[in-house]
């Protein structure tokens, strides 16, 4: 539609500190959504301190330590893709954008394993060894299936994210001068990153 | 200065269904919000309405124990997550703080779209629970464990309306804040804003921050509820109290996302009518935040009885008592703003002064509240429920109907009968006396809350009760009944009716669809600075 008289601020014109804004306050809204988990987590565990250790044994810190590592790593190459998409150099961003979706694969495949081993030997609320176990046990596993499946699908949503803005890079609408995209692709990627870096030891490591 | 082509109003231009239901306007956003809000008043007065007949007299009149029950959750819920927490930021602060900002929309238009289809979607689970399964929750709006997690009634899609409402709240947060950071029209700071941005901000910033939790604990209810197992229940090692405090610590400051846009609205009507600078403007602004931010320490308070430490106990009732203070600053700079000013006594400020009245028992009733010893007198007694209701409807339901009374020729273009107005809300105000009153009275005396039946002692203030729920509801209808009217036969309204300063009076009535034909000026020594709009 035509007219002659426009705003300076208006709310239809790309602001790029908007967007980024608006991630950042996102980003708070879920670092209180899985706040209210680690208080849960807190009281039971200090309720029930003996049997959260003895349930963390059948858990496999190898696994857990090799998707931290894969976590990680993505995160770095996810922050090198922006600087390099700074620098205009679209292709080497592409790359490391596609590294970084490939390692969200790879901790979502070693999940998987993780957690069918669980399955199979019944640790699943309402299965049955599961029933059988002392409460503490139980509370530790609800929390563990909860909190790491709550994760596990904001690892598969910053993936699409991730994929999304790959194909806009690729059809040129997310470029050198209009980056914010990609910017607040990788901050949902850290902050998922930062809550394994939570997750991991609560879970894997107490002792 | 350049001559420009005037734009259509935002009600002409496109028509059609979808170009409601899909626009990225704020303002036809908003209408959306206003019509959906008050069909749900409307629903949730009518259960409200039933609840009062069955207590008219003691023992069974109208209904089953267990349907009594049902009412009074729906009646929580629809009136809570669909009505009040929506209500004066969806409707008024989509229509206008970007008006007031001098801006043509809020940040993310798209983005607001899709808090109102979050919105469409909560309502729909909340009414679903009518017809699937066995009828709608018994639990009370709070849903407390155990009982949620073992009733057979339809918990889970109650539940999941909060979640989602919630959801639409927190969008509608973010898109606030992010508007007021980035889009104030160039020469006007934080503290040329209007007071009705200042009380948004807060509310915006609560609403981000708090919603998450209960976000997330009523996830882990349905969890619980899918699972049979969970993390709640003491058979299992779960602890119900521990729901309690998740549970509050999300809705006590959901209490300031009700209070908080309502107060801003106050802070707007009366300069407005008194025609005078606001007394205290940064004591008022600032105050919002200070509320925001002590509310969100004060949770503990409703839970007082539920098994607590003696020094978390006291350290909750002091932290209550501190709340007191930026909202007594609040109401001495109203009333210091009418001191000496030029009153024009018109329904909107007929409804700010309701405000400031019923706040005031509303606040004074929750200091008792707050106060430990005396809390164990009156903790789930009618004198809660009257509480509350002064503080929710008495506050932020006639600041609602304050701001529509106010911005209804903005909106629509039109005037309403200011004479029916005035009828309507005198019925209204009595009818809410009547009907709240005496459960500050029946309270004291020791009436439970929640129950269906009563002991014969507690009779009379139950039948004034009863009696002001129909007075109150007869005003209600004749108000709306009014502006109905207005919307289709009514005068039509000049821009400025009122003489308000701040920058929606600027532009037309109805609003063009970008807003502004020309730059709004904004007034450097403050947005209700009316010597310099008096010389003009």
């Amino acid at each position: 539609m035509e007219h002659s008289f426009s705003l300076p601020n208006s709310g239809h014109n790309f602001d790029a500190e908007a967007s980024k804004l608006g991630m950042w306050l996102f980003l708070f809204t879920e670092l209180l959504l899985f706040g209210g988990l680690f208080l849960v987590y807190m009281v039971y565990r200090s309720l029930n301190h003996e049997a959260f250790i003895e349930a963390s044994h059948h858990l496999n810190v190898w696994a857990g330590t090799t998707n931290t590592i894969v976590l990680l790593a993505s995160s770095l190459t996810v922050a090198m893709s922006i600087t390099a998409l700074q620098q205009g150099n679209k292709k080497r961003s592409l790359l490391l954008l596609t590294i970084t979706f490939i390692a969200a694969g790879v901790f979502l495949v070693i999940k998987y394993f993780e957690w069918s081993a669980k399955f199979e030997h019944g640790l699943f609320p309402g299965m049955e060894h599961y029933s059988q176990l002392p409460t503490g046990e139980r509370l530790y596993f609800y929390l563990y299936f909860f909190m790491t499946g709550l994760h596990g699908l904001h690892v598969i949503i910053g993936g699409i994210f991730l994929a999304v803005v790959m194909v806009k890079i690729k059809s040129g609408k997310v470029h050198k001068d209009r980056i914010s995209l990609l910017e607040n692709g990788g901050l949902y990627w850290h902050l998922v990153d930062l809550i394994w870096i939570y997750l991991f030891p609560l879970f894997y490591l107490i002792h | 200065m350049t001559t420009t082509i005037a734009q259509p109003s935002y009600l002409e231009g496109k028509k059609g269904l979808f170009s409601w239901i899909f626009t990225l306007d704020h303002k036809r956003i908003a209408l959306l919000y206003l019509y959906a809000i008050i069909a749900f008043f409307l629903v949730g007065m009518t259960l409200g309405l039933l609840m009062r007949l069955e207590l008219l007299n003691p023992g069974k009149d109208l209904v089953e124990p267990t349907t009594y029950n049902q009412i009074f959750t729906l009646h929580g819920v629809i009136m809570i997550f669909l009505f009040i927490i929506p209500s004066i930021p969806a409707v008024f602060g989509n229509f206008f703080l970007p008006l007031m900002l001098g801006t043509d929309d809020v940040a993310f238009p798209k983005l607001n779209l899709l808090s109102w289809w979050l919105y469409v979607l909560g309502a729909v689970f909340a009414l679903a629970t009518l017809v699937f399964g066995d009828g709608p929750a018994d639990t009370g709006w709070t849903f407390y464990a155990p009982y949620s997690v073992k009733t057979g009634t339809n918990v889970t899609m109650a539940v999941m309306a909060a979640f989602i409402l919630g959801f639409s709240s927190i969008l509608t947060g973010l898109n606030f804040i992010v508007t007021i950071h980035r889009l104030r029209t160039p020469g006007m700071g934080f503290n040329q804003m209007p007071l009705f941005a200042w009380g948004l901000y807060a509310t915006s910033w609560i609403q981000l921050l708090a919603t998450p939790v209960i976000g997330i604990t009523l996830l882990m209810i349905v969890a619980e509820r899918v699972f049979g197992i969970g993390l709640f229940d003491p058979s299992i090692g779960g602890d119900p109290v521990l729901y309690q405090h998740m549970f509050w610590i999300y809705s006590h400051p959901a209490v300031y996302i009700m209070a908080l846009p309502a107060m801003g609205i106050v802070s707007e009507i009366i300069p407005t009518f008194a025609q005078r600078t606001i007394f205290g403007y940064k004591a008022i602004a600032y105050s919002s935040m200070a509320i925001a931010f002590i509310g969100y320490f004060v949770w503990g308070h409703h839970m007082f009885t539920s098994g607590m430490s003696g020094p978390a106990a006291i350290i909750f009732s002091v932290l209550t008592f501190l709340v007191a203070i930026p909202t007594a600053i609040k109401v001495f700079n109203w009333v210091a703003t009418l001191y000496k000013g030029s009153i024009d006594v018109k329904p909107p400020l007929l409804y700010a002064l309701a405000f400031i009245f019923n706040f005031l028992i509303g606040g004074l009733t929750g200091l008792v509240n707050g106060a430990l010893a005396a809390d164990i007198h009156v903790h789930d007694t009618y004198f809660v429920v009257g509480h509350f209701h002064y503080v929710m409807f008495g506050g932020t339901g006639f600041a609602f109907f304050g701001a529509l009374h106010y911005w209804f020729p903005k909106i629509y273009g039109k005037l309403y009968n200011i004479r029916m107005a005035n009828i309507s809300f005198a019925i209204f105000f009595i009818g809410f006396q009547l009907l709240y009153f005496p459960m500050l009275v029946v309270g004291l005396m020791g009436m439970p809350r929640r129950y269906y039946d009563y002991l014969p002692q507690f009779h009379v203030p139950n039948v004034v009760s009863t009696v002001g729920s129909w007075i109150l509801a007869t005003g209600i209808l004749m108000m709306i009944a009014n502006l109905m009217v207005a919307y289709w036969k009514g005068k039509k309204a000049r821009k400025n009716p009122w003489h308000g300063i701040t920058l929606e009076w600027q532009t037309s009535s109805p609003p063009p669809l970008h807003n502004f034909d020309k730059m709004p000026e904004v007034n450097e020594k403050g947005p209700y600075h009316y010597k310099n709009a008096m010389d003009q």
